[in-house]
């Protein structure tokens, strides 16, 4: 059988196994829609959580980005992880006891106020969407590869997907595709990284393998690692080499931003329980963790089979991998397939036969190039996105494995796709509609509104995802700047302080939102228009801070508005502030209804 | 329903776990994980620094011991008070 069939045998597989959950989960009631009758296990809240936050940029970029950059981009490890302890801590048991459908709905009511709701509904809207446009697109390209479409076809085929189980199953629908997700894209990321790290160093878990002795040549895995491309003149994959503050900053805005996503926020409405709340968000990063601590040795392994690969002969000295070797030896098959989608390149610019990879801006190594008649680096393009799907085929494992690893990547950028969606489509439907401009809408009009604002977020999402505003990790930046900057605040300050008001709420979100957008759009262009940017990230407008990692300061304006404004304007009602004592305390939290 | 004393000493003790936990957060990520690097590059572990394993595995390992710490410290501490869910 070859490759081609396999892959499509595993994506077909996974995906009559998500949409005959949903069929069989199909929502009735609108409680269950949203909040899948508030009866889901904590673990499996945990679970369906982890697979809701773990997107494309998870799965598929993440350890492409670690791989070429090394400590340095500990900061998505750390980042994307530590958002879950401000998450257990701050926010999921509180809103869990507040009992409604959607983070909008606290917000307005705590902030008595219709305008903060909206606000809020305006935040989340735009946050949402341009997360899920980045999912859209990763659907696009994953589809593309392993079906062998093209990337339009593969986004199409991707939308209608998504449509069938967020559309009919609604949350309860979700929550438990969500599940099998998880169990697909864990396995397609584990099995892999086990095979390669018994291969490096004998270790079956890759966790440990990372920190473990290579088993070739008996020095540690990184010590290995850091001496071949020391040698090949790239920076240390161990050292510090990135600007601290801003370092510090971007791991900021992550955890803050991870916070604040209304899409992950909103798993902790499905449990029965304030106390399963808590226990949750710990369940979630376990399943989450089995991913992240996988991640960096998946990088490291990676660049080091791709550092040997294309110096086969034990470094420099021995040669470099010769251009027949690459068209005939098998091992290196995975070249000529990943050549064909423009996203590996290579050129023998000197025509010695041979194809040198190393860094021709290493002073040092540019002494050796022209000692040895090396006219630059001769491996041209290898885009970090590819690295965890070209992966298996890199350490020439099964074809069942690569299969898997298509099924996963899918798994991944759909299940967020469909979280991301059903957020929105709640903040239309009971937000927006019932609850500002037809409060007396039937419970069969609201299902209604919501599945329409779906479709309708589906289709902007997969034009968008056709005509994406810029790169992925663009979007996902805005997206995670806009949360960490609008809605985390005013959820944490909601809870944790009686005395912010109104006035001070909806000062506080919208100073946070469009001071970030503004930060972003100066670096990135305006509506991200290309040339409309007056700065770029490598000289950023205020000393080292990136636009990515702009959030952080974004929530601290936001905390610091509200707080002035508040302290200026009308003191909180009494009844809010009951209110506020009532959602500090478990007791009294409404049942599960529809168990 | 637990009387107003009960219930500002539960909400105290309450900040007072999260306060100890974000602390813990922030020492394990920003600071040994990134800042507090130069000081720990003496601990050697498996080919790199005790700095450089909180960035990519410690400090998620730290993040769960926290999450799960308090999940049980504040289910205790909800029936010491008596507002837990009957």
């Amino acid at each position: 059988m070859d490759q081609f069939t396999i892959n499509l045998l595993f994506v077909g597989a996974s995906f009559a196994l998500y949409i005959g959950i949903a069929i069989w989960a199909r929502a009735g009631s609108t409680s269950e829609f949203y909040a899948a009758g508030r009866g889901v296990h904590p673990v499996t809240n945990g679970m369906a959580t982890a697979a809701d936050w773990m997107s494309a940029a998870s799965f598929i970029s993440m350890a492409g980005l670690i791989a070429f950059t090394g400590y340095d981009n500990s900061t998505f490890l750390m980042g994307w992880t530590g958002g879950y302890v401000l998450l257990a801590l701050l926010l999921a048991p509180y809103l869990r006891k507040f009992g409604k459908y959607t983070v909008s709905e606290f917000i307005g009511d705590r902030f008595y106020s219709p305008t903060a709701r909206i606000v809020a509904v305006i935040c989340l809207i735009v946050a949402s969407t341009t997360y899920v446009i980045g999912q859209m697109t990763g659907v696009g390209v994953a589809f593309g590869r392993f079906l062998e479409v093209s990337n339009t076809t593969g986004l199409l085929i991707g939308a209608c997907v998504v449509f069938a189980y967020a559309v009919f199953g609604g949350m309860k629908g979700v929550t438990y595709t969500q599940v099998a997700q998880y169990v697909v894209l864990i396995m397609a990321y584990t099995i892999p990284a086990i095979f390669i790290s018994l291969q490096l160093t004998g270790n079956p878990i890759p966790a440990l393998g990372l920190f473990g002795d290579h088993a070739a040549s008996g020095e540690p895995l990184l010590a290995k690692l850091d001496a071949i491309v020391r040698e090949l003149g790239f920076a240390e994959y161990t050292a510090h080499h990135a600007d601290t503050f801003n370092m510090v900053l971007f791991t900021l805005s992550l955890m803050i931003g991870t916070a604040g996503l209304p899409h992950v926020i909103m798993r902790f409405f499905t449990v029965p329980k304030v106390s399963d709340a808590r226990w949750s968000a710990g369940w979630a990063l376990v399943f989450i963790a089995l991913l992240y601590l996988t991640a960096p040795a998946v990088g490291a392994m990676a660049r080091l089979n791709i550092s040997e690969m294309m110096w086969p002969n034990g470094g420099i000295e021995g040669g470099a991998v010769t251009v027949e070797q690459i068209e005939n030896d098998e091992r290196y098959d995975w070249m000529a397939t990943w050549q064909k989608t423009g996203l590996l390149g290579w050129e023998d610019k000197n025509g010695d036969g041979a194809i040198q990879y190393y860094n021709d801006k290493n002073e040092d190594l540019q002494a050796i190039a022209a000692e040895k008649g090396w006219t630059g680096n001769e491996l041209t393009n290898f885009n970090r996105d590819i690295l965890v799907l070209a992966n298996p085929e890199i350490a020439n494992l099964p074809g069942w494995v690569i299969g898997l690893v298509a099924a996963g990547g899918l798994a991944a950028a759909l299940s967020t796709a469909a979280g991301l969606l059903l957020a929105i489509s709640s903040a239309v439907s009971h937000d927006l509609i019932k609850g500002s401009f037809n409060p007396g809408i039937s419970e069969k009009g609201e299902l209604l509104s919501a599945r329409i604002a779906m479709a309708v977020a589906i289709v902007v999402a997969t034009y968008l995802g056709l005509n994406p505003p810029g790169f992925a990790a663009q979007t996902v930046a805005l997206a995670f700047g806009l949360a960490a900057a609008s809605i985390f605040p005013a959820l944490m300050m909601g809870i944790f302080s009686t005395k912010i008001n109104n006035t001070g709420a909806v000062a506080g979100m919208l100073a946070g939102l469009i001071v970030t957008l503004v930060y972003i759009f100066l670096h990135k262009g305006w509506f991200f228009i290309p040339d409309t940017n007056s700065f770029t990230d490598a000289n950023p407008l205020l000393g080292t801070v990136k636009s990515t990692s702009f959030g952080a300061i974004g929530a601290a304006i936001n905390f610091a508005v509200a707080y002035v404004v508040s302290g200026m304007t009308k003191p909180t009602p009494e009844h809010i502030r009951e209110l506020v004592e009532s959602v500090r305390v478990p007791r009294g939290a409404g049942a599960a209804q529809n168990k | 329903m637990a009387d107003n004393s009960s219930k500002s000493a539960y909400w105290s003790a309450n900040v007072r776990i999260i306060l100890i936990s974000l602390v813990i957060w922030a020492i394990v990520s920003f600071g040994f994980g990134i800042l507090l690097r130069p000081m720990l590059s003496g601990i050697a572990v498996g080919g790199s620094d005790l700095g450089f394993w909180f960035a990519q595995q410690g400090s998620i390992i730290v993040f769960l011991a926290l999450i799960f710490n308090y999940a049980w410290r504040m289910n205790k501490l909800d029936r010491e008070h008596g507002v837990d869910e009957e």
